[in-house]
Formats: structure tokens, C-alpha cells, sequence
């Protein structure tokens, strides 16, 4: 245990079961690194490419006419905030991935505006990942990723790529916008993988 | 990178609601301007909370250990409460830094830069003026939107920083204005067009403040032809307007 901070009760009480250094909100605070790029569904596309080079593509609606599921899942931002039981519409990485031709063991999400993040290609299987076209029953926000966003809520939630516009798979491990300013490679919230080292 | 215990060297009420704590650091590597640090409370139960907050003051030297924070308190706030009316001086305080590669000003970046804060957004842009004054030789604009006259943080430090040549200090009263300053209101499109500058000019843009704010700046730059690359921003506050 670290020093203690005289004087210092702190708040507590939230009687949610949280990753460590987590609070609770009920709000959706926005975490962008540059402004909100406004993408039109008639211009929106979805790419997956292989470590081989080959492409997959999906338009809006191709996207919209895969079976989606309804999501209901905690989400945790290394900013520490951490929301119960948010409800998302979208279809899973399962789904998008099942006829890609892939050995890969790595995936970096490339999204409209620039920004990148990587991830192993197993966290975005098996149930984990959609790419989320409503929050709360309603079209995503474009503060919040709109059209659509990467959805991988076991991550920290600077995982969850706004404006996803493809994913590019990989044989070896590359660092995505905020992996290369300091932050985890991976980002597990339970194990406080926030900063590079932890 | 570790928690380290910092030491309360000097506390200066900015605003009511404000202060700037300065910390001596023993072992602090030194930081960019725009980074941030987390501070860690430890309560005697071992009850812990963590917040990040913006670094405040340029890093001078290697023979220097103290840094600045500026803290805004948060109503209802489990953190800031406590470090703007508790702490102080001598008392000791856990920090972890620095942090973050992306808000970020380098004396080596070339090209002018525009400073773009709302309310407390003005802190890392403190940090920026203040590096940009040691290693800058790019002209610098800050343009600063405030509730009213007692709002302003760094109140003297802005008045000797726009009395240099090298930077512009435009403040927006968006409430209730000084004497003699007449316009009460928002940053918009007229504002930016007079005051910010131009995409021709080739700026990097850095944009702080609570996340409307942010996100309005964010887009009447890129409406007025900034290429958003170049507009770099850091949004604070419970929520984004719709959800």
C-alpha cells in the first residue's frame, strides 16, 4: 500500500463489482483525439484485408443486412470511467470474418479520420466483437462513432475503434494511435493495462 | 513507469473554484507540454481513487524537480474536492507520469500554433505557452473562452505572456465581459474567422475544454477549411451534448 493522503475519505459506494481504478457513470463522456469526422452512410464502407492482401468489403447496406445482434455489455475507459449494462446494435466480427481466409494472430482497426488500434485477432472472435451501429436503440452519434464503431467491451474502450473503416490482419503485432503515445498494447481493465509496462 | 510520492511545495488559488499546486518531484523525468498525470489517493482504510489532470507548467531543466498542476474542482467530485480544498503544503501526494504522446506541443514541431481552451481547458495550453516562450520560435495564439472576468485562470502569467511579441491572447467572455469589452458570447464562426489562425498559415490547432465546447471548436475549424489532422484535441466533462 502506498502513502496515505491525510485527511482523504474518498466517495465509495458505488456497490458495483468495477476493474480496479474504475468509477461509475451514467452518463457517455466523449474521448476523441481530433475532430468528429461526419461520415455518410452512402459513403461508409467496411474493409477486412489478410496478411495475403486479399480484400473484403462491405457496404452499408450489405453491413445492415447481415443478421445483428442486440448487445448489452459494461464498457470501461482508461479515463476511468466505467458504464453498466449499455445496450448496442450490431453484428458480430464472427459473422463479418466467417469466409475470410486468414492465419493471421493480429488485427489493427483503421478507422475514417486516421485513427488506429491494434488487437489480437482472438479478441475479436468467439462473441467478443461487433461493429456497433446503435447505442440505446437509437443510430449511433457521430461523437460516439457513428455510423458505425468497433465494439469490444472486455477491452479498454479506446480498443472500440469510432468510425471503423476496416481492419487490416497481420502476422506480427503493430501499435495502433494510442499504443504508440504511451498506452497499453493490449488493455485488459481487470489487470489495469493501462499505460505501456503495467 | 511507477507511483512516486511528490511533495506539496506551494498551493495558489487561481479562480474560487481553481488552484494551482506545485509539487516538488524528485525523480520526475521531465515531460512534454499537453502531457498529463495521474495523482492517486490513498485514504487510511486503504480505500484508493486515481484521476488524470493535465501537467500545467513547462518542463525546464533537468536540475529543476517541481511541476505544476492546475485543478478545477468538480461538483460532487470524489478527487478534485480534495486536492482544491484539502491538500497543502508539505503534504505529501502519489503521481504517476507523464502520460500521453498525442496533446502535445515539441519546440521542434515547425509551424505556428493556435491555442483553442474553454474554462479549465486552458491548462495543458498553459504548459504550451510557457514551453513555447523557453523553445518557441513560431508565432502562438491562444484564444480563450471564460464565463466572466473572475473565471480567468492565469490571470497575470497571460497578462506578461501577451506582452511578449511572440504570442496572441484573445479571451471570450461568454457570460459577462470586463469594462470596456463589450461582446459577451460564444466562439464562432465570426470569432474564428477574426482571431484564429488561417489553414493557410499552416497551424497546428490544440483544442481543450469540456466536450461541447470541444466539439464545437472542433467543427467550425474544420468548416472553415482547417484540415483536421491538424486540429488536435482533449475533451473533459460527464457527457457529449446528444448520446
Amino acid at each position: 500500500m502506498g502513502i496515505v493522503s491525510p485527511g482523504f475519505t474518498g466517495r465509495r459506494g458505488s456497490g458495483a463489482d468495477l476493474p480496479p481504478g474504475q468509477y461509475l457513470t451514467h452518463e457517455f463522456p466523449v474521448l476523441s483525439a481530433g475532430p468528429t469526422p461526419q461520415i455518410l452512410t452512402d459513403h461508409w464502407e467496411f474493409t477486412v484485408t489478410t496478411e495475403t492482401g486479399e480484400k473484403y468489403k462491405w457496404d452499408w447496406a450489405a453491413l445492415t443486412a447481415l443478421p445483428a445482434e442486440e448487445i448489452t455489455k459494461d464498457i470501461h475507459c482508461v479515463t476511468r470511467w466505467s458504464k453498466l449494462q449499455t445496450t448496442w446494435k450490431g453484428v458480430s466480427l464472427d459473422t463479418l470474418l466467417a469466409d475470410v481466409e486468414t492465419g493471421a494472430d493480429f488485427a489493427m482497426a483503421h478507422s475514417y479520420g486516421g485513427y488506429t488500434t491494434n488487437l489480437p485477432l482472438d479478441d475479436l472472435l468467439d462473441g467478443q466483437s461487433w461493429i456497433a451501429y446503435e447505442y440505446d436503440g437509437e443510430p449511433l452519434h457521430a461523437e460516439h462513432g457513428g455510423p458505425a464503431r468497433l465494439l469490444v467491451p472486455h477491452l479498454y474502450f479506446w480498443k472500440s475503434a469510432k468510425w471503423v473503416r476496416g481492419l487490416v490482419l497481420s502476422d506480427s503485432e503493430d501499435l495502433g494511435f494510442w499504443e504508440t503515445a504511451g498506452y497499453h498494447e493490449y488493455g485488459d481493465p481487470w489487470k489495469e493495462q493501462r499505460y505501456a509496462g503495467d | 513507469m511507477s507511483w512516486q510520492v511528490a511533495t506539496v511545495a506551494d498551493v495558489r488559488q487561481e479562480t474560487e473554484t481553481a488552484r494551482t499546486i506545485v509539487l516538488d518531484v524528485p525523480d520526475w523525468p521531465g515531460h512534454l507540454a499537453g502531457q498529463h498525470l495521474d495523482v492517486r489517493l490513498t485514504a487510511e482504510d486503504g480505500y484508493r481513487a486515481s484521476r488524470s489532470y493535465s501537467i500545467a507548467s513547462a518542463w525546464a531543466n533537468s536540475h529543476s524537480s517541481t511541476i505544476e498542476l492546475t485543478v478545477e474542482q468538480v461538483p460532487g467530485g470524489e478527487v478534485s474536492p480534495y486536492l482544491v480544498e484539502v491538500l497543502k503544503v508539505g503534504d505529501p501526494l502519489e503521481i504517476r507520469g507523464p502520460v500521453g504522446g498525442w496533446f502535445v506541443w515539441k519546440p521542434e514541431q515547425e509551424g505556428p500554433v493556435q491555442l483553442i481552451g474553454g474554462g479549465s481547458g486552458v491548462v495543458p495550453l498553459r504548459a504550451m505557452l510557457r514551453a513555447h516562450a523557453v523553445a518557441g520560435t513560431t508565432p502562438v495564439r491562444l484564444l480563450y473562452s471564460v464565463r466572466r472576468p473572475e473565471s480567468v485562470i492565469y490571470v497575470s502569467d497571460l497578462k506578461e505572456l501577451a506582452a511578449s511579441d511572440a504570442v496572441d491572447v484573445r479571451l471570450v467572455y461568454t457570460r459577462e465581459a470586463p469594462a470596456g469589452e463589450p461582446r459577451v458570447g460564444r466562439i464562432d464562426a465570426d470569432l474564428i474567422e477574426q482571431y484564429a489562425l488561417k489553414p493557410e498559415d499552416g497551424a497546428t490547432t490544440y483544442v481543450c475544454g469540456p466536450t461541447p465546447f470541444v466539439e464545437t471548436v472542433a467543427n467550425l475549424l474544420v468548416a472553415a477549411g482547417h484540415d483536421p489532422a491538424r486540429v488536435r484535441t482533449e475533451r473533459f466533462g460527464p457527457t457529449g451534448g446528444p448520446r
